[in-house]
């Protein structure tokens, strides 16, 4: 196509060859960068995929499901109170942060449109949505952990809530955006009250979009590590349901084995790190499936 | 008839009145409003109590905490500025890297690839979004470091020994592999997914019809990328690199992996280094007394500068064009 317009086109000393010539360069260039910019992206990823099956497949047995984390020095042993740990803090994390998020994403859509605190909260929310979640980690530290002089499984899964609750503010808030006023002008000109239209309406049509994004957030925080470290930091008993104290969970035992003088416990390390990444890789294309179901 | 009518449409309303001040609603609509509410007073909450936490040591240290280079436990004096240095310069590596791999990709996935081959790649890129921080890190010391000295690092140091400037700069004392500029890497490849599928999205809201029509004209990728979308999207694309910019300052488990956690000031960008977050992480839990106030204090640092960047972020980001 460069061909043509340059070849119609001849006129005074503009030497077209040479123009032709770096159009077609530049043109070059820019398709080999952008793609192998996306191929170097790709390829990261099948090589991170690849290393974690690869390192962390060889620790995969039922050890690793029925036995708890290995003392130093002592043989054997598996993740199960690391597990179990990880399970309850983020199910717990997503518990708290759930009624809040959905009913401030709410607020956003629904009752906020326009308000100056709609405007305020929804640009804070994406700010806390970027917040470095080492802070958070601190935060809850300097609220919690040191007034009460302990680590706590509570303080570990609020840290949680907390990274979790703006996802899901703002994809409830975005989710409802989508459903059509009709509706909503609908369910009032039957005479329902704004709470009913909200509940029987508006959530009742965002639900897929809306589990989105409690799934999304369940991912964002599977992972996490920072915030934990210094809120349920952990213990290598057996999970007992005390969450007043230290509880043990999968990404902080990651970090604590990953660099372990023992073989076992970086071989743990390993599995762990396989474990979490496919359950977070899992949640993520079945979020997104949902999300594009509908 | 009428009459009728309108005693019963009375009635009707009557009922209906009564039900409602003492209804659902009201209690509803102030719970929502509590819930949005919450949000501000958690940020305010985070801002508060790194104020708090570090007021001790910037009491203590005054300006200094900015500009000292000593961490010294035994004594109890700390400064830093190591640190704060090792932040910013892993964030710049990481975005001088990262930056033009993320457009490319970004490009790359609106422009360039074939329609069955979109999805795919777009949802790998994604998905590398979503893999946590600390399996970079463990990816990062196991995978990358090694390498990274024996390819990089060995052949570099020999050639750039002895030389002015890069010779400072690029010159591994001990080639470890970790470092300043590992960790710029890794974190380079972080933001690289995130900004991309940032800046993915809005390519793919410019109107196809300005490309078609720059297309139409005869024009090249590159003039239509050059001239017609990097224009058009421009101030968001700035937008989404802050976003990744701020990512890449608070980052903090990939990071400690393999920065190499050492708190010195070092003229070489290969030598091991900190960053903000990667000195709270490894020394958090051992610190008491000013040393804990140090590194909150550290964190009230790092929050300011994450928040103006993340401030600047979103406003650039949400003055994307609407069509």
């Amino acid at each position: 196509m460069s061909d043509t317009t340059a070849n119609a086109a001849p006129q005074g000393q503009v030497k077209w060859g040479r123009v032709r010539q770096s159009r077609r360069i530049s043109d070059k260039v820019l398709r080999v960068f952008a793609t192998v910019s996306t191929m170097l992206a790709v390829f990261v990823l099948f090589w991170i995929l690849g290393m974690l099956i690869w390192k962390g497949g060889q620790g995969i047995s039922l050890d690793l499901f029925t036995k708890i984390t290995p003392g130093p020095g002592t043989a054997g042993g598996g993740l199960l109170n690391a597990i179990v740990g990880s399970i309850v803090l983020t199910f717990l994390g997503i518990a708290i942060a759930t009624p809040i998020g959905v009913m401030a994403g709410t607020y956003l859509a629904e009752y906020g449109k326009g308000s100056k605190l709609a405007d305020l909260v929804r640009f804070i929310n994406d700010i806390l949505l970027s917040a470095p979640s080492i802070l958070i980690g601190l935060f809850v530290y300097v609220i919690l952990v040191m007034p009460f002089r302990g680590y706590s499984g509570w303080a570990g899964s609020i840290a949680l809530a907390i990274i979790a609750l703006p996802v899901i503010v703002r994809t409830t808030e975005d989710m409802l955006r989508l459903v059509p006023n009709s509706l909503r002008e609908a369910g009032a000109a039957l005479g329902a009250p704004p709470s009913i239209v909200i509940r029987q309406i508006s959530w009742r049509a965002a639900k897929a979009g809306i589990v989105t994004g409690i799934l999304l957030a369940l991912a964002r925080i599977a992972g996490e590590t920072a915030p934990l470290l210094f809120t349920a930091l952990n213990n290598s008993f057996w999970f007992n349901w005390n969450l007043t104290g230290g509880i043990s969970n999968l990404p902080v035992t990651i970090y604590a084995f990953a660099s372990a003088p023992y073989d076992n416990w970086q071989q743990l390390a390993w599995a762990g790190a396989l474990l979490i990444t496919a359950a977070i890789l899992a949640l993520s294309i079945g979020a997104r499936s949902l999300l594009n179901r509908k | 008839m009428v009459a009728v009518y309108e005693r019963t449409y009375q009635n009707a309303t009557k009922v209906t009145r009564k039900a409602n001040p003492f209804g659902f609603d009201p209690i509803f609509a102030a719970l929502s409003k509590a819930a949005a509410i919450t949000v501000l007073v958690l940020l305010a909450g985070i801002m508060a109590s790194m104020i708090y936490g570090g007021w001790p040591a910037f009491r203590e240290f005054g300006f200094g905490f900015l500009t000292g280079t000593q961490w010294d436990t035994m004594n109890d004096r700390y400064g830093g500025l190591p640190a704060i240095v090792g932040t910013l310069s892993t964030a710049l590596i990481a975005m001088v890297i990262g930056v033009p791999l993320s457009i490319g990709t970004a490009i790359y996935l609106t422009q360039l690839a074939p329609a069955w081959f979109k999805r795919p790649v777009g949802t790998a890129v994604e998905l590398l979004a979503a893999v946590p921080s600390i399996i970079y890190g463990m990816w990062g010391l196991f995978v990358f470091v090694p390498l990274f000295a024996a390819y990089f690092q060995v052949p570099v140091s020999q050639v750039v020994e002895g030389m002015p400037i890069v010779g400072t700069i690029l010159y591994a004392r001990s080639p470890s592999g970790l470092g300043i500029l590992s960790a710029g890497i890794i974190l380079a490849f972080m933001i690289v997914p995130f900004i991309a599928s940032l800046t993915r999205d809005m390519l793919d809201q410019i109107p196809t019809v300005l490309r078609e029509s720059a297309y139409g004209i005869g024009c090249t990728t590159w003039e239509v990328v050059r001239h017609v979308l990097l224009p058009q999207a421009g101030v968001s694309i700035v937008g989404a690199v802050m976003l990744g910019l701020g990512r890449a300052l608070g980052e903090t488990m990939a990071v400690t992996f393999v920065i190499g956690n050492a708190n010195r000031l070092s003229a070489s960008i290969m030598d091991p280094g900190s960053t903000i977050a990667s000195r709270i992480a490894s020394e958090f839990n051992e610190a008491l007394g000013m040393q804990m106030n140090a590194l909150i204090g550290l964190g009230c640092v790092l929050f300011f500068v994450t928040f103006v960047v993340l401030v600047i972020a979103r406003i650039l980001v949400s003055r994307v064009k609407q069509y």
